[in-house]
């Protein structure tokens, strides 16, 4: 408190004694209808304190009469979101895929939850936009190694490739070079016949000795004409797309090394509906047959 | 305001022993409001005020009520604000959430002749239109119906609780929360079909935000028109105090002319008028007004420009026999010239107002072009980002696209999509089998999204001389073909 109080001489009003650069402060009364706003506000805070949780208390903290809870309310709308989602799911769970294909209400609802699965499940080795990358297929192109109908997708994703599971999808390339099942020599004349496959120009008379070498060691697999065959995952050496790339020492290595790409199976880590959304989500991408 | 007696001032004449609400000696720090009594008056101005009332409330109550036949499954209501389908619906004309910068342009034309208006007239708005300003006097007409004029309502107050004090207050609270119930309930029919939700209130089946608003308006209508009164204007609202800079000394503004008036006092009958001022002091300037000020200060913050007081004096003036408008709407162009005894004319026309015209003219303009090309369809191209493009297993280059197409016409159309740019472009359309060159139909008022795939062949790719080509998208609508191009970019591998 100031010793004595001073009158401003202008308007009449007491200061505060408190002074800023010759700047006095009037001491002028709160305006009414801020003290009740203020008013009200205590009140408030107080009925809230008693309505809602509080104040922490030595073992947990005061509940509120009403009980509100914000893990609960969290919980709530969990439930009701599994609720509204219920009817779809059932529905998904009951039809072929084809079926949800034809049917435009549940695919929209099967594309959202589809893409979702893929962004958690799918997207860290696929890729974010399934692009794909070295020795990790691309699912937007039209090149399949084990077939890109709805039912060869579902297959691959529920029971994976090379995996663990029983009923796997399981293929082996051979190992042409490490195992010395072929010279270094016809390696590379096979890998030359194999690119001229796709129109690329070689060298005429090596490739002319890798068609004998692929016809007694390739064929059997990747077919007589080298479009492969999918229900062995052996890919189409004609088309334009190399999974492990298209240089003649790519395409060498691979014959050398085999190759043999593992995917997860995601059978009983993921329910059956929502493996079919994730089928026709990967169909969706623009290569499903 | 305490009217402990009244003598004449002139022969008939009482003078009513009052002072303005914001008279300077009055005024303190937590002043608790001065109840306020207008007395009725009666004049041109009044009438006007009447006029402009009885239009503003019967266009305000009337205009849910009127019907639009827009054609089968559409509101019929010419004026809804449909929240549900996102757009505001005005007789044949149609706001989508998207052109909200219609309902910009209509407010920023709303300001610009307020400010015209106010330059040329002052507070004109706030006198005779504003909602307030109407409701107020509603409620005041109501109050004198029930409570008498100013000098039973002001005996009234002071008695103690009788019956008939009981019943008279009783009775103009019931009205009030009446009107402002109404008042409330016809806001709410501006969102929703008025007939269907007027049922829905009686049958007591509105959506609860129905309800919701409904009490919310009739509450700031009661408080606002009934109790808290000129107090929204002196103390809430901002626009008194931005309009002191709209006036000039040209503007015609309710004034007092003080060197007519002036100096003032009683008159006795039979005293000759010279050497002293036409102003009997009666104060029935300041009985009339609604915000309780006297207008013979001069220009107040207070004052809404109303023109009660130009009544009253008028009446007082006709009594004693001297001209009228000794207060009126004048110009401070004029008031200083009074003094110097000169009047100049009336300028209507100065460059404040022909610039605010002016502006009117443009933006109003500017919007009637803008509501004359308003399309009636909408299309947006967003390419994919992730992949940028997906090379195919014969080398061939694809991009995927999403087209929205926008339909606002209450008609199914028919679309075909094109690319425009691109060497032997193949356009793929998910859902729709062989989409090539076949026709899209987007549904009546509803929007299409397409997921788009575009290819270009291997044959072709050489064409593309770099990772990004530019090209349009064009949409046709094959009834009258009107297109509408998009464009956007296809990418290929680095060739």
């Amino acid at each position: 408190m100031a010793e004595k109080t001073e009158i401003d001489d202008v308007t009449g009003v007491e200061t505060t004694g408190h002074e800023w650069d010759g700047i006095k402060e009037l001491n002028n009364p709160l305006p009414r209808w801020w003290l009740w706003t203020f008013y009200v506000c205590v009140i408030w805070s107080v009925l809230y304190w008693i309505v809602y949780p509080a104040w922490p208390t030595m073992t947990g903290y005061t509940k509120g009469i009403w009980g509100y809870s914000q893990r609960q309310a969290v919980k709530a709308d969990l439930a009701a979101g599994k609720a509204a989602q219920a009817k779809f799911l059932t529905a998904i769970e009951a039809s072929e895929l084809d079926d949800i294909r034809g049917n435009p209400e549940l695919m929209r609802f099967a594309l959202a939850g589809g893409r979702t699965a893929f962004a958690d499940n799918c997207a860290p080795c696929h890729g974010r936009g399934a692009e794909g990358t070295r020795g990790y297929p691309n699912l937007n192109d039209d090149d399949w190694l084990w077939g890109g109908s709805l039912s060869a997708i579902y297959e691959t994703i529920r029971y994976g490739i090379r995996t663990t599971h029983d009923d796997t999808r399981l293929s082996d390339m051979p190992k042409f070079g490490a195992d010395e099942i072929l010279e270094p020599g016809q390696i590379k004349d096979a890998a030359n016949f194999v690119l001229s496959l796709s129109g690329r120009p070689g060298d005429a008379a090596s490739i002319a000795r890798g068609k004998a070498v692929y016809a007694d060691h390739c064929s059997t697999c990747h077919g007589e004409d080298g479009s492969g065959i999918a229900a062995l995952g052996a890919p189409n050496l004609k088309d334009a797309l190399w999974l492990f790339g298209s240089r003649q020492e790519d395409v060498e290595t691979s014959i050398r090394t085999g190759r043999g790409g593992v995917m997860p199976h995601w059978d009983g880590r993921l329910d059956d509906t929502l493996i079919k959304q994730l089928t026709l989500f990967v169909h969706s991408l623009g290569g499903g047959q | 305001m305490a009217e402990a007696h009244t003598r004449e001032v002139a022969p008939g004449i009482e003078r009513h022993d009052v002072a303005a609400v914001n008279a300077e000696q009055t005024r303190q720090l937590y002043a608790s409001r001065q109840a306020i009594y207008p007395k009725r008056v009666k004049g041109d101005f009044r009438n006007l005020k009447w006029l402009v009332m009885a239009l503003t409330l019967g266009v305000y109550y009337i205009l849910p009520w009127i019907r639009w036949d827009r054609g089968a499954n559409l509101p019929d209501q010419a004026f809804l604000i449909d929240f549900t389908n996102q757009r505001i619906l005005f007789f044949g004309l149609e706001i989508w959430a998207q052109e909200f910068y219609y309902v910009t342009g209509l407010l920023v034309l709303a300001s610009l002749l307020l400010f015209l208006v106010t330059a040329l007239a002052g507070r004109v708005w706030c006198g005779y239109a504003c909602p307030q300003t109407v409701w107020t006097d509603l409620m005041v007409a109501v109050e004198r119906f029930w409570q008498g004029d100013r000098n039973a309502r002001m005996r009234l107050d002071k008695s103690p609780w009788t019956f008939e004090k009981i019943w008279k207050k009783t009775l103009t609270h019931i009205s009030w929360v009446v009107i402002s119930i109404a008042t409330g309930g016809v806001l709410v029919f501006y969102f929703r079909d008025a007939p269907t939700l007027l049922g829905e209130f009686l049958n007591f089946e509105a959506p609860t935000i129905a309800y919701l608003f409904l009490g919310i308006f009739t509450g700031t209508t009661y408080l606002l028109g009934g109790l808290a009164r000129e107090q929204v204007c002196t103390y809430m609202c901002p626009w008194p105090r931005i309009q002191g800079a709209l006036f000039d000394r040209d503007s015609l503004l309710v004034t007092y002319r003080q060197n007519r008036g002036e100096p003032r006092g009683p008159h006795k009958k039979g005293e000759s008028w010279d050497d002293r001022g036409d102003c009997i002091d009666c104060k029935q300037c300041v009985v009339v007004c609604p915000m309780g000020i006297d207008i013979r200060e001069g220009a107040q913050l207070e004052c809404i420009q109303c023109a009660l007081c130009i009544d009253a004096c008028n009446g007082i003036m006709d009594k004693i026999g001297r001209p009228q408008n000794l207060i009126t709407y004048d110009t401070y162009s004029n008031i200083e010239g009074d003094v110097d005894e000169v009047r100049s004319d009336l300028r209507l026309i100065r460059p404040r107002t022909i610039l605010y015209s002016v502006l009117f003219l443009l933006v109003s303009l500017l919007m009637a072009y803008g509501l004359m090309s308003k399309s009636v369809l909408d299309v947006n191209v967003l390419r994919d980002r992730n992949p940028l493009y997906v090379l195919l297993s014969d080398g061939s280059v694809r991009n995927g696209y999403t087209i929205k197409i926008l339909n606002k016409l209450y008609q199914t159309r028919m679309f075909r999509i094109e690319a425009e740019g691109l060497p032997d472009p193949v356009i793929s359309v998910v859902g729709i089998e062989d989409a090539d060159g076949k026709l899209i139909a987007v549904p009546s008022d509803d929007l299409r999204i397409l997921r788009i795939y575009l290819k270009v062949p291997y044959s072709e790719l050489d064409k593309l001389k770099s990772e990004t080509t530019d090209f349009n998208f064009v949409v046709t609508d094959i009834r009258d073909n009107t297109r509408v191009r998009r464009g956007t970019n296809f990418r290929r591998q680095k060739p």
